[in-house]
């Protein structure tokens, strides 16, 4: 298949391991990614906070361009990032509920040449992998199971709230859907009391500790869960998880060495990528455990 | 009739023992409430169990429990669809709210935590001098545009979930800060910019929600709280220029511009930014403090100094334009969904709307109502 990319700022920022990695899997899975290198930062939900009409303007102007690429073959949009798949979701909802308000944004569009035709499917990798792909054929692509490693799911707020907008129910689990890839990839779903909750990044500058303590709590709950590593789909979630785990540390007064890994990371491993070719290097907590794990599988088939 | 499994979570501080799971089959239609059950089984089985309710019809607000684990109305939950909610098991799980002390079973003191925040924001009309000598009169807009604010029945579910208030207690919360945006959204109200900088000034204020949506998935009556607050921060912000003690106005100013430069985000400027710029005096230590985690960042090549300094992209036109044109305006365009609906919705007959939302994966629902499940 073929997706128009929103690979978001972070993934090309301080997560830049995540864009690599998605990069990597992405043609083992037959996903083409054409990306779209002209769109602006989907606000996060911070411009919406200054701005609604803003945050509206600028994401119906990614959508915009990504029906572009959609007229020219692509299936949909694809992003990598929860807050941006939330951020996003919002603003269409509101677009999408007004003929309206969307000649509105449109007419602010119409400068560029663009308009925004309401009803665009834009998914996060984690839905394209159970929804798209499916759970079966990713099952036969797996070359080294994910066997005996224990992965706790952390979802970030944003894919799994609010329900409703986020089309989330019976019939569409979305989510539970960690659960089930890392299952599908053979590994254990650790079930632990932070899976949902919040990571506590939209606060870090503005209540330190608060923020912190979120992460600490959640890192040392996956920890007293018995997890060997966590897995999001969120960059975000991946800076107050893992590059600020030194500091969450210290915060909930416990030692928390638990490796966090971005999805295309996770399923990359499953997919027979080594922890180098997937960017683990690059993480401030050295993921020990998982690259113990894949030595062990590498080291197993060799020897046997 | 049919028959449910209930499991109730039992505890009573005075007594000093610890808490326990009590299992209880009740019988009865399958769109009785879950209030219902507790209650039978409580004048059928054991006399003691704890609960609160008066209405029974979701309007008096006393009987917020957890079914299964979401927050809710006790009555206003159905035997049919917590059972539909359940674990394998199929027990339907009740325990009390959360982030407020249990005072027996299911009953939790509200007192203590939520209305002691409600007390916090002054939750009444502080009128407008000169009072008239009639009525204040107002637009019937500015009056609609309070209602969902007003739907609220201090039911405190919301404030049972918050994530902010798990980890700070000291919170405001969603149900005090959804009131206070009742009178801030009031024209006839006189205090707007007191309210704001009393809450902007309070670290535990507008600027503590960590915009986890929790509130708004919790509340029976489609109050969305967090939407309220972001209100509230917009007006902070935008009309009164509310500098806050967490920084907030200024992490959002600083956001904005930085997307307005560089079209993406730019994380290196963000952060001293948001506290004023690389020499403010509020940035050096915040800056230090984080040194050591930049400098594993380093280390590990998460950044590159090269990254860190340079800006590697430029806003393209169309999005500098996008924030001339919207930042020009001389009043906010905010489309409220609870109040203008979906155009299906609005038009077309029930079947019609259905059709659009069965043709479109990425359907909608009005925000902050239920969703189609219900
Ligand atoms: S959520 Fe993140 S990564 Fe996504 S566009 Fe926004 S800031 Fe960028
Ligand atoms: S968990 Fe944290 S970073 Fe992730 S979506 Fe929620 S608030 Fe954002
Ligand atoms: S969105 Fe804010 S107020 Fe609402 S539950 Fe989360 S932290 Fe609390
Ligand atoms: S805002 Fe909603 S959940 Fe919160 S107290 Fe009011 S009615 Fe209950
Ligand atoms: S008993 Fe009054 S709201 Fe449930």
């Amino acid at each position: 298949m073929k997706v128009a990319y929103w690979p978001g700022c972070v993934s090309r920022g301080f997560t830049a391991e995540l864009h690599g990695s998605m990069a990597a899997v992405a043609p083992m899975l037959n996903i083409e990614l054409v990306e779209l290198d002209r769109a602006s930062c989907c606000g996060a939900g911070v411009i919406a906070e200054h701005s609604q009409e803003l945050a509206d303007t600028l994401n119906a102007r990614t959508f915009a361009l990504a029906q572009q690429e959609i007229t020219q073959g692509a299936d949909l949009m694809m992003n990598i990032c929860s807050t941006c798949q939330g951020a996003q979701s919002e603003c269409q909802q509101r677009l999408d509920a007004s003929a309206e308000y969307r000649a509105q944004v449109n007419e602010t569009l119409s400068d560029e040449g663009l308009e925004y035709q309401d009803g665009i499917i834009n998914k996060n990798f984690l839905w394209v992998l159970v929804e798209d792909i499916g759970l079966d054929k990713l099952k036969t692509l797996v070359r080294n199971p994910l066997t005996d490693l224990r992965v706790g799911p952390f979802y970030g707020c944003y894919i799994v709230r609010p329900t409703d907008r986020l089309d989330i129910n019976r019939a569409q689990p979305r989510d539970e859907y960690l659960g089930q890839v890392i299952e599908a990839l053979g590994g254990t779903v650790i079930d632990y009391a932070g899976s949902h909750k919040c990571c506590g990044f939209p606060i870090i500058t503005m209540n330190k500790a608060a923020s912190l303590e979120q992460a600490g709590r959640h890192l040392g709950d996956a920890t007293d869960a018995d997890a060997d590593c966590l897995v999001t789909p969120c960059p975000l979630c991946h800076l107050n998880l893992d590059l600020q785990q030194p500091m969450a540390a210290k915060q909930v007064g416990r030692e928390l060495n638990m490796p966090v890994l971005h999805l295309p990371q996770l399923v990359g491993l499953a997919l027979g990528l080594s922890p180098k070719e997937l960017g683990l290097q690059h993480h401030i907590v050295k993921p020990t455990s998982v690259i113990d794990w894949s030595q062990a599988v590498v080291g197993g088939v060799g020897g046997w | 009739m049919a028959e449910f499994k209930l499991k109730i979570r039992r505890y009573d501080p005075e007594a000093g023992a610890a808490p326990y799971w009590d299992e209880h089959t009740v019988d009865l239609e399958p769109h009785r409430s879950v209030l219902e059950g507790i209650l039978q089984a409580r004048n059928e089985n054991d006399g003691s169990i704890g609960v609160r309710c008066s209405c029974r019809s979701a309007i008096c607000g006393s009987c917020g429990v957890r079914v299964n684990g979401k927050p809710g109305l006790a009555c206003h939950t159905h035997l049919d669809d917590a059972l539909a909610s359940a674990g394998e098991d199929g027990v339907i799980e009740v325990e009390p709210m959360g982030n407020m002390p249990i005072i027996k079973d299911l009953i939790v003191d509200m007192d203590a935590v939520h209305w002691k925040k409600i007390q916090r924001v002054t939750p009444w009309l502080i009128g407008k001098e000169p009072v008239p000598e009639r009525e204040y009169i107002v637009s019937r807009e500015s009056m609609i545009d309070v209602t969902q604010s007003m739907a609220c029945i201090q039911c405190g579910a919301c404030v049972s979930d918050c994530l902010s208030m798990e980890v700070d207690p000291l919170f405001v919360g969603p149900a005090a800060l959804a009131k206070t945006y009742r009178f801030v959204g009031d024209p006839r109200d006189a205090a707007h910019e007191q309210r704001l900088k009393d809450l902007g000034e309070d670290k535990h204020g507008i600027y503590d929600c960590t915009h986890c949506f929790k509130c708004i998935e919790a509340c029976p009556k489609g109050v969305a709280p967090m939407n309220q607050i972001m209100r509230l921060r917009r007006i902070a912000g935008n009309d009164f220029h509310i500098k806050d003690r967490n920084n907030g106005e200024r992490h959002e100013a600083a956001f904005v511009k930085n997307i307005e430069k560089n079209g993406i985000l730019h994380e290196a400027d963000l952060l001293p930014d948001s506290y004023g710029g690389k020499f403010h005096p509020r940035a050096v230590p915040e800056l230090i403090s984080s040194l050591p985690i930049v400098m594993t960042a380093l280390l590990r090549r998460k950044m590159t100094p090269g990254k860190a300094l340079l800006h590697p992209h430029k806003a393209p036109d169309g999005v500098k334009r996008i924030f001339e044109v919207v930042e020009g305006r001389d009043e906010r365009n905010e489309f409220n969904l609870y109040i203008s609906g979906t155009d299906a919705n609005n038009e077309g007959t029930a079947e019609v709307a259905e059709a659009i939302e069965t043709a479109e994966p990425a359907g909608v629902a009005p925000d902050g109502t239920e969703g189609s499940s219900a």
